[in-house]
């Protein structure tokens, strides 16, 4: 089966690095699947959006990503974030809590790590 | 017996001060690591962004973002600096005040008014002592930076730049980690940043090297002037990040002189304190001797 190797990077670490066979995203003009063999592209993603990877031992990594890039190449994805959050990093308790703060932007943040935890937001 | 008792005093004071030097000396060992691992874990964002960039600078139609473009007739810049929260450590502080001191004065020469931004504790109060005035500062994180801290002062900066009022240039001056023994004050323009152009007829790059034809959602320009603030943000997260380690490594190589020192003071004072014992008992020896002397010359006049 064709794969492509996929890189998460946030600023401060690489979060998530192997082959997978589908990445999904979200781009400022819409979602994007990507699978092995696709033009290259670059994107810009959304703030608090989710990266979803099949990678191609049948699991699934799922991500919260704020303020990010994603850039496809013939042989690779990057996924660059200022900050980003594996599923099973998530404090859904925190990030439930976080979904009533002042700050708008802390909202999206929460509402997104609760979507790619898999809690109902 | 006065002597005698305060050195014993300043032998126990100064095993205490060695005590706590050589504690700090061992936790700054013990840091080092983990900040050196800090700079290579944000390492391969800062070589993907570079790639991007560089993908979308061939493909962008205008480089004429305000990021890319020399300003005409610059007048005003900002300066970051970037020193430490905490002191204790050597000349680190000194050193990088220095530098900024020296690039002012050639801001100055060139007839650009500068305006000082400052990272860390010990940079402010060096100018809040002086009077001088400080555009903005940000403290409480300089040996454990996170990205936020270099994204808030980042931010700062980046509106500094764009505003009509603003500054034209922005440089930042930290310290270079070259190793554990040798950290160099840098000072380093961070917008607006110089385009390298790769001479491309002169020597065809190999395939592997060839930057795919991207499709851009959106538009390479925006995609751009989107990314380039980000960039600027990461360089001044890795200057924080160098200037951690830094920090730390003159932090220990302060601590270890400082320990060294309070041992050689600990083993004087002991010598002298051994040299007041023994001239004390002589002293008294000679007082009984002498005593006892006097007494059987008393006893025998009799």
């Amino acid at each position: 089966m064709a794969e492509i190797s996929v890189e998460l990077v946030a600023v401060e670490r690489r979060l998530w690095s192997g082959q997978a066979t589908f990445v999904v995203a979200q781009t400022t003009e819409g979602e994007i699947g990507i699978m092995p063999g696709h033009e290259p592209v670059l994107g810009q993603l959304v703030e608090g959006g989710i990266v979803k990877i099949d990678t191609t031992d049948g699991e699934t990594v799922q991500a919260a990503v704020h303020g990010g890039f994603l850039s496809v190449t013939n042989e690779r994805v990057s996924v660059l974030a200022e900050s980003a959050e594996l599923a099973s990093e998530i404090d859904v308790e925190a990030a439930r809590a976080a979904l009533s703060a002042e700050d708008e932007a802390e909202r999206a943040r929460a509402a997104a790590q609760l979507r790619a935890a898999g809690q109902p937001a | 017996m006065a002597q005698l008792r305060e050195l014993r005093a300043k032998i126990r004071a100064t095993k205490s001060i060695g005590k706590i030097t050589k504690a700090m000396e061992l936790i700054a060992t013990s840091r080092i690591g983990r900040a050196q691992a800090r700079v290579a874990a944000s390492r391969p964002y800062s070589t993907e962004i570079t790639k991007v960039l560089s993908a979308l600078a061939g493909a962008a139609s205008n480089l004429d973002d305000p990021f890319l473009v020399e300003r005409v007739n610059p007048t005003r810049a900002a300066v970051l600096v970037v020193t430490s929260d905490k002191g204790l450590c050597g000349g680190y502080n000194t050193n990088v005040l220095r530098a900024t001191e020296e690039l002012l004065s050639l801001l100055r020469k060139e007839g650009k008014e500068p305006s000082v931004y400052v990272i860390g504790g010990k940079g402010l109060n060096y100018y809040k002592f002086r009077g001088r005035e400080v555009a903005g500062s940000w403290t409480g994180f300089s040996d454990q930076p996170h990205y936020e801290n270099a994204a808030v002062a980042g931010n700062a900066l980046t509106e500094s730049f764009l505003a009509e009022a603003g500054v034209d240039e922005v440089h930042i001056v930290y310290t270079e980690f070259r190793s554990m023994l040798s950290q160099v004050p840098t000072a380093k323009r961070v917008a607006p940043l110089e385009i390298e152009y790769t001479a491309e007829q002169e020597q065809p790059p190999a395939a592997a090297d060839l930057l795919p034809s991207y499709e851009f959602e959106p538009s390479a320009d925006k995609l751009l002037s989107a990314l380039l603030p980000k960039y600027v943000n990461t360089r001044i997260f890795s200057a924080l990040l160098e200037s951690a380690a830094s920090e730390l490594a003159a932090r220990r190589t302060a601590m270890k002189a400082a320990s060294d020192n309070a041992n050689d003071l600990v083993n004087t004072y002991t010598r002298l304190a051994n040299q007041a014992r023994q001239a004390q008992i002589t002293q008294e020896i000679s007082e009984i001797v002498g005593g006892a002397d006097a007494l059987a010359a008393v006893g025998s006049d009799e």
